[in-house]
């Protein structure tokens, strides 16, 4: 995709794309840019090359360096290549009160890679990111768009040798799994 | 049991779904506004009862609304800071999950109240998988005719969005979150103009919390005087609080402004006591911007008094010997917890997170992220603790945001109640595992 072939939106992003732009008053278009950049994101492997800015801001007919500044400024972005499963753990205090320091480097070990770092077979991407918002079911993970709380070193274990043998990309816009917590 | 208003119908099967939510009498207060009300007369009962931002300012929400410009013929807003970021705090999340009709119907009651046509819902884009349950609310909505035109047979018309965001602490601050819905970075603006004059697209625009939005639905259905009975003083009605860290019960309760710290912490209606029969040592009471207390002065205030769950009973001694409800994030740590540690952690967070516009914060938060780090690996000096108190002295009311103040405020309270555990750490030269 990202390989100098021609980069386009699927017809259905492009209709989504077009409601959504619907959604904000007339001449502000813009306002659909974060939205816009998700489903980017999402559709070409997961991350936002400067070929995939530039196809954006021809879509929402504003200036590149619009699309650039902004798809820097927010942490859910990609701005290099990521592995097809991209890990987020929750690191801010009460997750790490209760044992996230732990959780990374159990996930460091077992995928023999550091934070900030992709697995040789572009499987798994891990990161470690400030609060998440689930405080009260620490320590966690992000995976997509689902959440996988209360983590343990053999829960842990277990979604790792799930995601491996799904082998699939998880974005933010799939749909989330059913929720138990 | 204290009483609930927001979480009355949380174990309620199917409360999620249209049905089970009007069964148990959802839309009453669309019903009721557009039916029998005035803008003025719904703003006039949130004035009445006495509710106040629930998203960590606690500024009187009826008086916020009453700030509104309304030029005629300009467009007006309101716009839900979903943005839940805040440290500490997942109160908003648990809201949109469990009961999201709560919100959609706070929002067309509160707009009905501002006369806004337009609404949006902004949320943190880590809550993605919400926002397919708001827009499945939002549609259960329209088709039983409580959004679109004429709404309940009435001549009021709203449309409510939801606009996700993509990560950025910043983006709670109403200014920056006002950016980010325009399609720009999350930087915050200098205020004035306010967004209640100049808001987005630089129309007059409310920006509240979830939670405070969906404390408008009971407040309408049963009156403001009602909801002003529960609480104490200027503290009315209830409050979502998130309770993390040591605990025994860490989750999200809806209490009655008022109930005793101590209370809170170890009764098994909510906190359930400090996990493996450990001593508290420290809390953060609301969310990671607000002065860490120790446990003395959590459970009491200077003078010996019980501390209460309150905005004024937490903010007794000011900053001295108190703290702020802030956004209800209640963070308990127990006897071997790191304080040093923690702040390194939060400073960290602040760092990350400041958005860059102003070289206090920017650059001031990199210093103080720097000299804990040097004091937790074992090679800080004693004038460091000095060092860190000058800087955050240098931050705090120096820039655009809060966010400068956020940053400062845990710094000098840590120093202020701890300095001793800084003064061991430097002294034994020993440090400790940081990742």
């Amino acid at each position: 995709m990202q390989n100098g072939t021609q980069i386009k939106f699927s017809d259905a992003s492009l209709a989504l794309i077009q409601r959504m732009i619907k959604r904000y008053p007339e001449g502000k278009h813009k306002s659909a840019l974060i939205p816009i950049l998700h489903i980017a994101q999402a559709e070409f492997d997961g991350w936002l090359s400067v070929e995939v800015m530039d196809y954006v801001a021809s879509v929402l007919n504003i200036q590149p360096v619009e699309v650039y500044e902004v798809a820097s400024f927010y942490s859910m972005f990609n701005l290099k290549p990521i592995g097809k499963c991209h890990i987020e753990v929750c690191r801010t205090s009460s997750c790490w009160l209760r044992g996230a320091e732990e959780i990374i480097n159990h996930l460091e070990n077992k995928l023999q890679i550091k934070v900030g770092e992709t697995t040789p077979d572009g499987m798994f991407t891990l990161k470690s990111v400030e609060c998440l918002g689930s405080c009260g079911t620490a320590p966690l993970m992000q995976v997509g768009p689902d959440y996988y709380e209360n983590l343990t070193f053999e829960k842990t274990d277990a979604l790792l040798q799930r995601f491996r043998s799904e082998g699939k990309r998880k974005t933010y816009l799939d749909k989330p799994e059913p929720r138990t917590a | 049991m204290g009483k609930k208003l927001l979480l009355k119908y949380d174990d309620v099967p199917g409360i999620c779904d249209y049905d089970v939510y009007r069964k148990n009498g959802g839309y009453a207060s669309v019903e009721k506004a557009v039916k029998t009300m005035t803008p003025e007369t719904v703003t006039e009962e949130v004035k009445k009862s006495g509710l106040r931002g629930r998203g960590g300012a606690g500024f009187p929400t009826g008086m916020k609304w009453s700030f509104l410009a309304k030029p005629p013929g300009v467009e007006r807003y309101l716009v839900c800071n979903a943005d839940e970021s805040e440290p500490g705090t997942f109160k908003d999340r648990y809201l949109m999950e469990r009961i999201p009709h709560l919100l959609i119907e706070g929002m067309i009651t509160s707009s009905f109240a501002l006369g806004a046509n337009t609404s949006y819902i902004y949320i943190r884009g880590e809550y993605y998988y919400i926002v397919h349950i708001l827009e499945k609310a939002i549609e259960e909505a329209y088709a039983h005719g409580w959004l679109g035109k004429n709404i309940a047979g009435s001549e009021y018309s709203h449309d409510i969005y939801v606009h996700v965001g993509a990560g950025a602490y910043i983006c709670g601050e109403e200014t920056a979150l006002l950016e980010s819905l325009e399609g720009k970075r999350g930087n915050p603006r200098i205020k004035p103009p306010f967004p209640a004059v100049a808001g987005l697209y630089g129309c007059p625009t409310v920006v509240n919390n979830v939670e405070t939005i969906a404390a408008v639905v009971p407040i309408i259905n049963d009156g403001g005087d009602e909801y002003a009975k529960i609480g104490i003083g200027k503290s009315t009605g209830t409050k979502l609080i998130s309770a993390s860290g040591h605990i025994n019960k860490p989750g999200v309760y809806e209490i009655e402004l008022g109930v005793p710290v101590e209370e809170f912490i170890y009764s098994e209606e909510y906190c359930g006591g400090i996990s493996g029969g450990k001593k508290l040592k420290a809390v953060v009471a609301g969310g990671s911007s607000v002065p860490i207390l120790p446990a003395d002065l959590i459970l009491k205030t200077a003078n010996g008094e019980p501390r209460l769950m309150t905005y004024e009973s937490l903010g007794d001694g000011g900053f001295e010997t108190g703290t702020m409800l802030g956004s209800g994030g209640f963070i308990v740590m127990d006897e071997t917890t790191s304080i040093v540690k923690n702040l390194w952690n939060f400073t960290r967070f602040y760092h990350h997170e400041s958005c860059g516009q102003c070289s206090p914060c920017r650059e001031g938060t990199g210093w103080m992220e720097k000299v804990l780090h040097r004091l937790l690996e074992g090679h800080g000096k004693k004038s460091d603790i000095d060092l860190l108190w000058d800087i955050q002295s240098k931050i705090e009311g120096k820039t655009i945001c809060p966010l400068g103040e956020a940053a400062a405020w845990p710094v000098a309270s840590a120093i202020r109640h701890f300095r001793k555990e800084f003064e061991e750490m430097v002294e034994s030269g020993e440090g400790v595992m940081v990742h």
